[in-house]
């Protein structure tokens, strides 16, 4: 009799845990399901074609106009600034912590670096307008007040961290002995850094780069603070620019009525941004699962 | 030979240049974190006092202060903690002691580390859509905690998971052995010994969510609130109130935000001065979180 009692137990207990940990399945069901319910009530309204091939996004205006481009223009441009930074950054610095430096100092600065992580983005965000824009300022006297280039460069050494991170760990994987094999026949550190342990853990840093990609993507309060709220359909850094991100942070500030079509302009940007860091997110786990597969 | 000598000079010298720079790319991380707090303490130091904690915001830039958005910060990140922790721990323990390997599972591990890149924004859109609109909680602090909570459950799920990995399968057989089933196993022996990694995770995810703004804007916090939410206890029956729950907030950096967002020079003081609170807070949390780690490693030997 108690045997039994024990056995329903169990199986409710195990029931209870299986849900929760199917639970994570219905969030991203919820996030598609919504994104794709109200956009949806967007694109009855807007033809796909103007949306995505539209110059000139207003939708707050009295004459509204639905062209994503100056979003997504604005997005791409910001995403490459910070990216110009945390590559090369990122990849020599894990290029220094994996084969140079020595044991003690890279258990040290690692739980260090791990705290850029930690700052609130919207520090940095005060710290991209009111610190490095006034900076650079003084070395471009026409760079406009709010503009594309300061809140790059400091997102992309907010990103930093990841991408070294994640390419130390798949420099770290690579066997000694093939190390070994390239010092004995006399190259530097230099010469088998760059030329056998980059190419053995080719995967592991491509998936690096890309999740700081997908990571620049979406980064948003750093863009919202200092880049300005004006979609622009430019690729020039000195400019203010508007990204998908910050345009919805600056409709979700004011008051738009649940149901109007100014609502759903938010979901419709909130979709192009799942979509394009979706796309990052798939090629990336790819890649982590052939690192695994290599060694 | 020569010629020789020379290149082996040369290589080393490149060596040698590469480890410099290196070494500087690993600092420029470092170099821009200690600008900042220098820039953010010369800037908002002298703005903290008592008065700043216990004021409202106001449109006078000295008088204006941060207490409901502290108080705004403590009430969210309690219901994040409430709704992430149960949630995120059971599906870890799910994940790692009970799944088996099947088309499930597999679903179930891919959309978690598809979650973990999925932008903190989308929460936002997600719980504006869901929570405000579908099941009517309104632009609440339970909208804005649980908004946190889903964006944080990947992290904690993953925290969980390399706790429990990490015990070995000895001590899983003794406890068979003595006639447990899996659930005692679990409960006596797994959940305690992958407490202080679980725990870890747990403030590393929460000090994420007390720094995120955007889902909490996308939800519709309010920019200007100058009165608390509905204390949870009262004097009168039954006591306990949970009005709280639904009452419109704000939080430290949606005030950080506002301050930042206006022209007037006083105003980016109060800015600096609110992130050096929250900057605290995080740092502060962070710093738990590896203490907690150290002492639990310290203390259990396998």
């Amino acid at each position: 009799m108690k045997k039994s009692a024990q056995k329903i137990r169990e199986r409710i207990i195990e029931t209870g845990l299986f849900l929760s940990a199917v639970s994570s399945v219905f969030i991203t069901l919820g996030i598609v399901i919504i994104l794709a319910y109200e956009s949806f009530g967007f694109f009855m309204a807007v033809p796909v074609t103007e949306f995505l091939t539209g110059t000139v996004w207003t939708p707050l205006f009295a004459d509204p106009r639905f062209g994503i481009l100056p979003l997504v223009s604005g997005t791409l441009l910001i995403t490459s600034i910070a990216l110009s930074v945390a590559l090369p950054v990122g990849l020599i610095s894990a290029i220094y912590l994996s084969e140079y430096a020595p044991h003690r100092l890279r258990e040290t600065i690692k739980p260090v670096l791990e705290l850029l992580a930690a700052v609130p983005t919207v520090v940095y965000g005060y710290f991209a307008l009111l610190f490095l824009t006034p900076l650079l300022q003084e070395l471009l006297p026409d760079l406009s007040g709010f503009n594309a280039i300061s809140p790059g460069i400091i997102m992309g050494v907010m990103i930093v961290p990841y991408v070294s991170s994640v390419s130390e760990d798949a420099m770290k994987a690579v066997p000694m002995y093939i190390r070994e094999g390239s010092y004995a026949m006399g190259a530097t550190k230099l010469q088998t850094a760059f030329k056998v342990v980059i190419p053995a853990a080719f995967s592991g840093i491509a998936a690096a780069f890309i999740m700081g990609i997908s990571r620049a993507i979406g980064e948003t309060m750093v863009v919202a603070i200092a880049a300005g709220m004006m979609p622009n359909f430019t690729f020039n850094p000195m400019e203010p620019v508007q990204t998908l991100t910050s345009y919805i942070v600056q409709v979700s500030l004011g008051d738009v009525p649940h149901g109007t079509i100014e609502y759903k302009t938010i979901f419709a940007a909130g979709m192009t941004l799942f979509l394009m860091t979706l796309f990052f997110n798939i090629i990336g786990f790819w890649l982590r699962k052939r690192i695994r597969e290599a060694y | 030979m020569k010629d020789i000598k020379k290149r082996i000079a040369f290589n080393k010298f490149k060596d040698y240049s590469f480890r410099v720079l290196g070494l500087l790319s690993t600092f420029v991380g470092l170099a821009l974190l200690f600008a900042l707090i220098a820039d953010l303490f010369m800037e908002g130091a002298p703005r903290i006092s008592y008065k700043f904690f216990a004021s409202f915001p106001s449109r006078f830039p000295e008088e204006a202060g941060i207490l409901s958005a502290w108080v705004g910060t403590l009430l969210i990140m309690l219901v994040t903690a409430f709704a992430a922790i149960p949630l995120g721990v059971a599906a870890g323990i799910y994940l790692e002691e009970y799944a088996k390997k099947n088309w499930l599972t597999d679903i179930i591990e891919i959309n978690i580390a598809n979650l973990a890149g999925v932008p903190s924004i989308i929460y936002g859109l997600l719980a504006l859509g869901m929570f405000v609109y579908f099941f009517k909680f309104g632009e609440s602090v339970l909208t804005g905690g649980l908004a946190l909570a889903l964006l944080i459950l990947p992290m904690v799920i993953m925290a969980t998971r390399e706790a429990i990995r990490a015990i070995p399968n000895s001590i899983r057989e003794a406890s068979y052995a003595l006639g447990a089933t899996k659930w005692q196993t679990v409960w006596w022996h797994i959940i305690p010994y992958s407490t202080g990694g679980i725990l870890t995770g747990i403030i590393i995810g929460l000090s994420r969510a007390i720094g995120e703004t955007a889902p909490i804007i996308t939800v519709g916090a309010l920019t200007f609130i100058a009165f608390l939410p509905t204390p949870p206890v009262s004097s009168d029956f039954p006591f306990i109130s949970f009005k709280w729950l639904f009452d419109p907030f704000t939080v430290m950096p949606i005030q950080i935000f506002n301050w930042v967002s206006r022209p007037q020079q006083e105003f980016h003081v109060n800015a600096a001065a609110a992130g050096i609170v929250l900057l605290c807070m995080t740092l502060l949390m962070n710093a738990a979180a590896i203490y907690i780690r150290y002492r639990f490693r310290k203390k259990i030997k396998w």
